[in-house]
């Protein structure tokens, strides 16, 4: 509803005091320290919201910068070889990291293998019994895996699995990505499961179907792309995940794709030019590291408008 | 299933198909339970093996050095000598330093974000802050030291020591060189900064209607409205943001071993090298001399799993209490 332009941002003004009970003298200080302390509440006002604005700059350039100089310096050394070559031994000019996006991929398919059955899994059981002690419990218990630092994870998977089977392998580090894969895939598949409407189950079951089959076909199959988008997420934040490799794959200058052998991984092979003292090396982990957050920006970004358009809203 | 039922049913040859579906369902449903049951199981299972192995691994270090372990400060792989406290104070230390940066940034964006911003520029700003949570941490530590690094060492540092009273104390005191607590303060701070302003936006949200237009009926400015209404009501919420931020901080890896100097010793000026636990295991776990080495790295994981349980533990139930009362 719109009032008038004249009578918009008008308030009824106070009457005029009827003669004999005129303001004194406090009082009409009073109102003059009001007055006073409006204007300052009102510059008070636009000062801070000055300053948060300048916190929602600020808190962009990292983000900014980091991405220009990701392009400025890794751009260059991106070409046909990168993509092709295995790397040079150091010094040499050239070489490329295409065993390590191989590596790379390798890993995800391993950890995927190993992380969202489960995660999906434990995500339906904790949809369909909701308020029970054990599903309160691994609810907990699986924030608390999400926070679990990931060299832990490293150091677990090397004590548990490596260390047993007496070999480095892809297999370990698939395992290790897989498990913290897990706590993210389970909480969205929960909440895309719960806002499935309880009338579709119903109408299921209504229909002879059975617990299970109604579970998997109808319920399921109606979160899916919610589903998708948890295990892109979830998949994009494993894709650069360095310290659970470190102990587990190794790492590898040459070609490989078993997964019981040491594997070459992006990450990895960025932090080892990273910290390596030739300048080739070092183009080449900017060049590495463009690729990696290419993937792992298309990858969230691809989560994000699949959940856009289905439910109409930004993926939160 | 009775003996005199059966005659009825087989009177109509569609019933046995339908109870033989129904027997089949009660096979599958409960295989259904089962299975789920244990993909739910799987989760406490896997805690209990990292608790389990973790903590076994650790335990002849534990065991030798007991509670010096935490508080002796010689880190002697030779000798066999074994003290974290260095990596222990390096990694309050560079996570206090995130903390202080990130903190006030994170919960001016999130309130820009919740009350101020207009709604075409919510959207973005609040994606580009959360693209950040994205970057992989090994990403963070090649520009660190490419750029960051650089950057400290030759302009922010020289300010610092340069600054009247506060820049000849002992935090500031030292030789630049660049691999120093302060660097990995700063990028843990860049890197926390999405995770706090993700929740703390959330509460600010969840914070009812009413509730600020109470505040304004009142006369309240718009910020009056924020900081007396809007902020206290959301505050555990907020700390509880702030805390789930400290558990990444802590434990944090990659970025922070390429920045950080990697060096066992304490020293109060934030110019100097350290060390943080995380950063120690992915130093030396690969190189680890002996069996003790081995041992007492695995004992830093441990007390880093310890810490980052309690502080996790601690977050969630404070985000928790927000999102219970604003529901009721």
């Amino acid at each position: 509803m719109t009032l008038p332009t004249a009578q918009r941002g008008q308030l009824p003004r106070p009457k005029p005091p009827s003669r004999g009970l005129r303001p004194s003298g406090v009082q009409r200080a009073a109102a003059e320290r009001t007055r006073t302390t409006i204007g300052r509440r009102r510059v008070v006002n636009v000062v801070m919201v000055g300053i948060t604005f300048v916190a929602a700059i600020v808190a962009t350039l990292p983000l900014i910068f980091i991405l220009a100089h990701l392009l400025r310096a890794g751009a260059s050394s991106i070409n046909w070889a990168f993509f092709t070559e295995i790397p040079k031994p150091p010094g040499e000019e050239g070489g490329g990291m295409a065993n390590a996006m191989v590596g790379t991929l390798v890993l995800i398919l391993a950890a995927s293998a190993f992380g969202l059955p489960i995660g999906i899994g434990a995500g339906l059981y904790l949809a369909e019994n909701r308020g029970t002690h054990l599903a309160n419990a691994v609810r907990f218990l699986s924030d608390v895996l999400n926070g679990l630092p990931s060299i832990v994870m490293g150091i677990f998977a090397w004590q548990f699995l490596v260390k047993p089977m007496g070999k480095f392998s892809a297999l370990a580090g698939g395992i290790a990505l897989g498990a913290m894969m897990i706590p993210l895939v389970t909480r969205t598949t929960e909440e895309m499961i719960r806002i499935v409407p309880v009338s579709l189950r119903e109408a299921a079951l209504a229909l002879g179907y059975s617990r299970w089959r109604t579970s998997l076909v109808v319920v399921l199959r109606t979160a899916l792309p919610g589903i998708v988008t948890g295990a892109l997420v979830a998949v994009s934040r494993i894709a650069g995940e360095t310290a659970p490799l470190l102990f587990t794959v190794l790492g590898n200058q040459f070609w490989s794709v078993s997964v019981r052998e040491p594997i070459a991984a992006l990450p990895l092979q960025i932090f080892n030019f990273a910290i390596s003292p030739y300048d080739q090396q070092h183009a080449l982990a900017w060049a590495g590291a463009l690729v990696l957050i290419g993937i792992v920006l298309i990858i969230s970004l691809a989560a994000r408008f699949a959940t856009r358009s289905r439910f109409g809203r930004g993926g939160d | 299933m009775s003996e005199a039922a059966r005659p009825l049913v087989t009177t109509r040859p569609d019933d046995t198909g339908i109870a033989a579906r129904i027997e089949g369902s009660a096979i599958g449903d409960s295989v259904y339970r089962w299975m789920t049951t244990a993909f739910a199981l799987s989760i406490p299972i896997l805690l209990f093996f990292i608790a389990l192995e973790v903590g076994a691994a650790a335990w002849p270090a534990l065991k030798a050095f007991g509670f010096g372990f935490l508080t002796s400060s010689e880190w002697d792989p030779p000798h066999s000598v074994f003290g974290a406290a260095p990596a222990i104070y390096g990694t309050i230390i560079s996570s206090i330093i995130a903390l202080i940066i990130a903190t006030p940034l994170a919960l001016g964006v999130a309130i820009f974000l919740s009350e101020f911003a207009p709604s075409w520029l919510r959207q973005p700003v609040a994606f580009f802050v959360d693209l950040l949570a994205a970057i992989p941490s090994v990403v963070y530590g090649l520009w660190g030291i490419f750029v960051l690094q650089p950057l400290l060492r030759e302009h922010v540092m020289p300010f610092l020591a340069g600054l009247p009273l506060i820049g000849q104390s002992a935090l500031f005191e030292g030789p630049a060189y660049g691999p120093s607590m302060l660097g990995a303060g700063l990028i843990l701070a860049i890197m926390v900064l999405p995770f706090i302003s993700a929740v703390s936006r959330e509460v600010l949200m969840a914070v009812p209607r009413s509730q600020r237009e109470a505040a304004l009926a009142l006369g309240a400015t718009k910020w009056e409205m924020i900081a007396d209404a809007v902020v206290p009501y959301a505050r555990s919420g907020i700390i509880g943001g702030v805390i789930l931020g400290l558990g990444r901080a802590l434990g944090e890896t990659m970025a922070v071993t390429m920045l950080i100097g990697n060096v066992h010793k304490i020293s109060a000026s934030l110019f100097a090298p350290g060390y943080t636990m995380a950063s120690l295991i992915a130093n030396e776990f690969a190189e680890a001399t002996g069996d003790l080495h081995l041992s007492a790295l695995m004992a830093v994981g441990a007390v880093l799993f310890a810490v980052t349980l309690i502080v996790n533990a601690l977050a969630r139930w404070l985000v928790w209490r927000v999102s219970r009362e604003a529901r009721s």
